[in-house]
């Protein structure tokens, strides 16, 4: 792509995706324009501590934001904000945003993130029924998280595990429901649901598995119970929303790039236009570890499809393509996940769970591909290297605590 | 406002005023110093903050949590001055500070 200081790049989105391209882009010598359209009124905020300490109170907004307010205007970043952009005429390169403004582009990034899966019951639109997705759900929600109130949290993923233990500790009474029949289901194995749902329930959280959600009773207005479909009541005072995500895809869709689940992009994040890059939440991409496509919905992959697309942007080399990872705090547990588990046929475990400190490492065909490490950060990081490396690895060592990660890691990687 | 100075692995150094309460890669990464990923945010997850504490600090830089100590265990070229920007919280006492980053994060 030639590109001057005349350039102009236009990134749609203003999340962590977007955050690091154009911080990359301005790292790897840019000097052209560069525009933040996010539909958000904040300033680029990381989403993480959403669900953590800045729900608990522990964490002042300003240090959410990536970067102070003055550091676009002292690096030449253009943030708009509060809007949204409806169209892409590519044919013209242009953006066509609300209020009738249009952008003209070199590059365009889309950097469309994802919403939260709308919740298919009656009541979902009561006062007091929340999504934790954005800065403002959690200014909505954090006033009512009160000792005493009632809270009822649908879906056990890990944004809704970790509003519990939240909830839990600052005095709520908690009940999670759950569709599935154990908490977790669709990101990890059943040792790491029972052990989570062990946990929770020592904290004094309800759970409750095969719970299918009827609908959600109100008065005035106001949500005030649950209601299953088995005909059992859960009152509740807050209800909060976590059934996962939907990738933002319309706008790529309606512009006729190539969707495959998500935005469909090579390994360079470029889309089906070479004109178009996409990071992030909304993209799909080569796994290359894995041999396969997917969508990735973490920090990781916001960060690392931000510096793909800046370094394909200005024809740099390609940075190295981490292994995928993520991470969940719940109570005083740190959960480190590297790799992904899907298609795995064999599992260790190491460590005592009942300790607190264990590790679940997913094989296949003798090869790590994936681990969950609970307070554990040598298994996290040894297999991160590990799962890169493509190593065979025994799984009778995996197992064995007197051996140290250090020289497993060691082993696999001269065997 | 407590002053710290970041040194990169060319010795290039570049000082920043910190905020009280914040942590030492905070102050970096605000200030756009060069050589501290912080990926995770300060969560005490990915080990990109890695940083090489001056001697006249070490005593007054906070003793390391355990978590910390073994995600360092796994960083390159650690030495018995490494820490995790993360997991130093600025303060008055650490106007002064010199830290020195590695080569590379990862």
């Amino acid at each position: 792509m030639e590109l001057s200081d005349a350039s102009q790049i236009v990134l749609i989105g203003g999340g962590q995706a977007a955050a690091q391209a154009v911080q990359s882009l301005r790292q790897g010598g840019y000097a052209g324009k560069l525009v933040i359209v996010g539909d958000e009124p904040a300033l680029p905020y990381q989403r993480p501590p959403l669900s953590k300490a800045y729900m608990k109170g522990e964490f002042a907004e300003e240090r959410l934001y990536f970067k102070p307010a003055p550091w676009y205007q002292d690096n030449n970043v253009e943030l708009i904000l509060s809007t949204r952009a409806l169209k892409i005429d590519r044919a013209a390169q242009v953006v066509e945003l609300e209020h009738g403004a249009t952008l003209n582009y070199d590059a365009l990034i889309l950097c469309t993130g994802s919403r939260p899966r709308p919740l298919p019951a009656k009541g979902a639109d009561l006062a007091g029924v929340h999504d934790l997705r954005t800065l403002a759900d959690v200014d909505r929600i954090q006033p009512q998280f009160v000792s005493g109130r009632r809270l009822v949290i649908v879906g056990a993923g890990y944004i809704g595990l970790e509003a519990a233990a939240v909830a839990r500790t600052m005095g709520l009474e908690v009940t999670v429901l759950e569709m599935a029949d154990r908490v977790l289901a669709r990101v990890t194995s059943p040792v790491m649901s029972e052990f989570y749902e062990k946990e929770h329930r020592a904290h004094g959280v309800t759970i409750l598995t095969g719970a299918r959600l009827d609908h959600l009773d109100g008065q005035d207005g106001h949500v005030s119970a649950a209601v299953l479909a088995d005909g059992t009541s859960i009152p509740a005072d807050i209800v909060l929303v976590g059934i996962g995500i939907l990738p933002n895809i319309e706008l790529a869709k309606d512009a006729g790039l190539t969707i495959d689940n998500g935005i469909a992009t090579d390994r360079d994040t470029r889309t089906s236009d070479p004109h178009i890059f996409a990071a992030g939440d909304c993209a799909s991409r080569p796994l290359v570890h894995y041999g396969r496509v997917g969508r990735l919905e973490s920090v990781h992959n916001a960060i690392e499809q931000g510096k793909l697309a800046a370094a394909a942007i200005l024809g740099a080399a390609r940075p190295a393509e981490d292994c995928p990872w993520f991470w969940s705090d719940q109570y005083d547990l740190k959960l480190q996940i590297a790799g992904l588990n899907q298609g795995y046929d064999e599992l260790v475990v190491r460590g005592n769970p009942d300790e607190r400190k264990f590790a679940v490492f997913y094989l296949r065909n003798g090869t790590l591909i994936a681990v969950d490490a609970v307070n554990s950060p040598p298994e996290f990081l040894a297999s991160k290297k590990l799962i890169m490396t493509g190593a065979k690895v025994a799984s009778s060592m995996l197992k064995d605590t007197s051996v140290a990660m250090k020289d497993i890691a060691a082993a696999a990687a001269t065997a | 406002m407590p002053k710290i100075t970041y040194v990169d692995h060319a010795g290039n150094e570049r000082t920043v005023e910190a905020k009280n309460g914040e942590s030492v890669m905070e102050a970096a990464v605000k200030n756009s110093i060069p050589g501290i990923d912080a990926d995770c945010g300060g969560a005490c997850a990915c080990a990109t903050c890695h940083v090489y504490v001056d001697a006249a600090f070490m005593d007054k830089v906070g003793e390391q949590q355990e978590m910390e100590k073994s995600m360092l265990d796994f960083a390159e070229n650690v030495q018995s001055n490494s820490r995790l920007s993360c997991q130093i919280t600025v303060s008055d006492a650490l106007d002064g500070l010199r830290v020195t980053t590695p080569e590379s994060q990862h």
